[in-house]
C-alpha cells in the first residue's frame, strides 16, 4: 500500500478510530460509524471473555458431539448407530479411506485444531508471545476461513435422513450427536469472529518497544 | 513524524486496516492492481472493471439456482425396487422432532435463506449504483448486512456434503445426482467469483459518496 516505504501507524497512535465492518476511520470518541453504523471501539477490550464464552460453550457441545450416535441406520431389521469416529471407521473398512480421511479432518482434526488455536491465540495476546504477529495473524486467519467447514458433517447427517427412507430396505434417522456437532461448530465461529485480532499487533508492538527500552 | 503527518490528513481520505489497525492514505489502485496491508497483507482494496454488472449478475444467477435447487430433486436413490428422491427443502427439513427440530432451522438458513437473502441484497444495494442511479433507502445497512451473513453461507460446503453421502451409502443403495446437484455445483463455482470481484471498500466509497464522484476522484 502507499505507506510501505513509510513507519507504520495505527489509527490509534494517530488519534483516530477505525471501523472493522467498512474501514472508515473517524476521529478517536466517534461512538458510532457514520457510514455503516457500526459501534466503533479503538480495541474491543471485552473480546477475549466473549472469546472465551463462545469458546467455552463450543467445547461443552463438542464432547457430546462425539460421544453420542450421529446416525441412527436400519437395514432390514438391523439398527446400527455410528458415532462421528464409529462411521470414518466403517467407510474406511468399506474401502473409502479417502472420503474417511475428509470425514475425520472435518470433524476431529479441525475442531480440536480450532479449541487449541484460539485458547493460544487469546493467551497470547494477553501474556505475550515470541511467535511474530505474522505467524499469529495468519493462524487466526485460517481459523476464521475453515471453521465453517466442519459443518460438513451435519449436512451429510441430514442429506441421508432426507434420502434414505427406503421403508423396510433401508432407513436412517439422525442421532442427538449431529444437534451438539452443530452448535459445537456454531459457538467455534462465533468464538474466532469475538477475537479483535488487532490485539495480536498491539501487544507484538508493546513487546518490541519494551525490548528496546531494556 | 510521519504519525503526525497522516493524522493531519482528513479521516475521510483514509483507510484503516480492519485486521491489524494500520492506516494508510486511501488511493485507488491501478486497473487490475490490489492494495494490500504492509503489515498484515489483508487486501483493502481490489478493484476491477465492470465489477457491479458482473456482482449483480452472478447474484441473479445465484439466486435463480438457489430456487432451482429448493424444487429439483439431487440426490436419487434406490435399492430393491424402492425409489426415494429428495431435494433440498426435504434435507433442509429432515430433523424433525424435538430439539432436532431447531437443527432443521438451522440447515434450512444456512444453505437456503441466507444465501438467497445475500443475493437479494446485493442486487438491492449495487444494482442503482451501476446504472449511476442514487443509493437506495438503507443501502448501508444492508449492505452491512450483507458482509454480517457472508460466513453463515454454507451452500458450497452442502455440496461436497452430497459427495460424501454418496460413497457413504454406495454399499447400502445405488445412488445418484439429480439436477439440483448441478444447480448446487455451479452455486459453488459462482461464490468463488462473486467473492472475486466484489471490492468492498469501492462498494462502501460509492454509496457514501455516490459511483460517479468515485470514478471523477479516483485519479487523484
Ligand atoms: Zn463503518
Ligand atoms: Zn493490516
Amino acid at each position: 500500500m502507499s505507506g510501505a516505504a513509510t513507519p507504520m501507524t495505527t489509527a490509534r497512535e494517530a488519534g483516530l478510530v477505525a471501523c472493522t465492518r467498512c474501514t472508515r476511520v473517524w476521529p478517536m470518541g466517534t461512538d458510532r460509524c457514520g457510514r455503516c453504523g457500526k459501534t466503533l471501539v479503538s480495541r474491543d477490550t471485552h473480546s477475549l471473555s466473549r472469546v472465551w464464552a463462545w469458546w467455552a460453550a463450543g467445547l461443552l457441545c463438542y464432547f457430546p458431539a462425539n460421544l453420542y450416535p450421529m446416525l441412527r441406520t436400519q437395514v432390514l431389521f438391523q439398527v446400527s448407530e455410528d458415532t462421528i469416529v464409529g462411521g470414518a471407521i466403517e467407510l474406511a473398512k468399506q474401502g473409502a479411506p479417502f472420503v474417511a480421511i475428509i470425514i475425520l479432518i472435518a470433524s476431529v482434526a479441525i475442531p480440536i485444531g480450532k479449541f487449541a488455536a484460539i485458547a493460544w491465540l487469546a493467551t497470547s495476546v494477553r501474556r505475550g508471545s515470541r511467535t511474530p504477529p505474522q505467524s499469529r495473524h495468519r493462524l487466526y486467519e485460517i481459523v476464521e476461513y475453515i471453521g465453517r467447514w466442519s459443518m460438513i458433517d451435519v449436512f451429510v447427517v441430514a442429506i441421508l435422513t432426507a434420502l434414505v427412507q427406503l421403508n423396510l430396505a433401508a432407513s436412517i434417522k439422525p442421532g442427538p450427536a449431529a444437534l451438539a456437532f452443530a452448535l459445537s461448530v456454531i459457538f467455534t465461529m462465533l468464538s474466532a469472529q469475538a477475537f479483535d485480532p488487532r490485539l495480536i499487533w498491539d501487544r507484538a508492538a508493546d513487546d518490541s518497544a519494551s525490548d528496546e527500552r531494556a | 513524524m510521519h504519525s503526525t503527518d497522516i493524522a493531519r490528513v482528513d479521516p475521510a481520505h483514509l483507510i484503516a486496516c480492519p485486521q491489524c489497525d494500520a492506516i494508510y492514505r486511501a488511493r485507488m489502485p491501478e486497473q487490475g492492481e490490489r492494495a494490500v496491508c504492509a503489515r498484515c497483507h489483508t487486501v483493502l482494496i481490489a478493484p476491477r472493471k465492470r465489477a457491479g454488472m458482473i456482482i449483480i449478475m452472478l447474484s441473479a444467477t445465484s439466486l435463480i439456482l438457489v430456487l432451482g435447487a429448493v424444487w429439483f430433486p439431487f440426490l436419487k436413490i434406490s435399492r430393491q425396487g424402492f425409489v426415494n428422491e429428495a431435494t433440498l427443502l426435504d434435507a433442509a427439513l429432515s430433523f424433525t422432532g424435538g430439539p432436532l427440530l431447531l437443527l432443521s432451522i438451522a440447515v434450512t438458513a444456512l444453505i437456503v435463506l441466507v444465501p438467497m437473502a445475500r443475493a437479494i441484497l446485493t442486487i438491492y444495494v449495487l444494482g442503482p449504483l451501476v446504472f449511476d442511479r442514487p443509493a437506495p433507502p438503507g443501502a448501508l445497512r444492508l449492505f452491512a448486512l450483507a458482509e454480517a451473513l457472508r460466513p453463515w453461507s454454507m451452500a458450497e460446503i452442502f455440496a461436497l456434503g452430497c459427495a460424501v453421502a454418496l460413497v457413504k451409502v454406495a454399499d447400502l443403495a445405488h445412488l445418484s445426482f439429480g439436477p439440483a446437484f448441478w444447480m448446487f455445483a455451479a452455486l459453488v463455482f459462482l461464490t468463488v467469483i462473486h467473492d472475486r470481484w466484489m471490492c468492498r471498500w469501492s462498494v462502501w466509497e460509492s454509496l457514501e459518496h455516490g459511483y460517479g464522484a468515485r470514478r471523477a476522484k479516483a485519479p487523484a
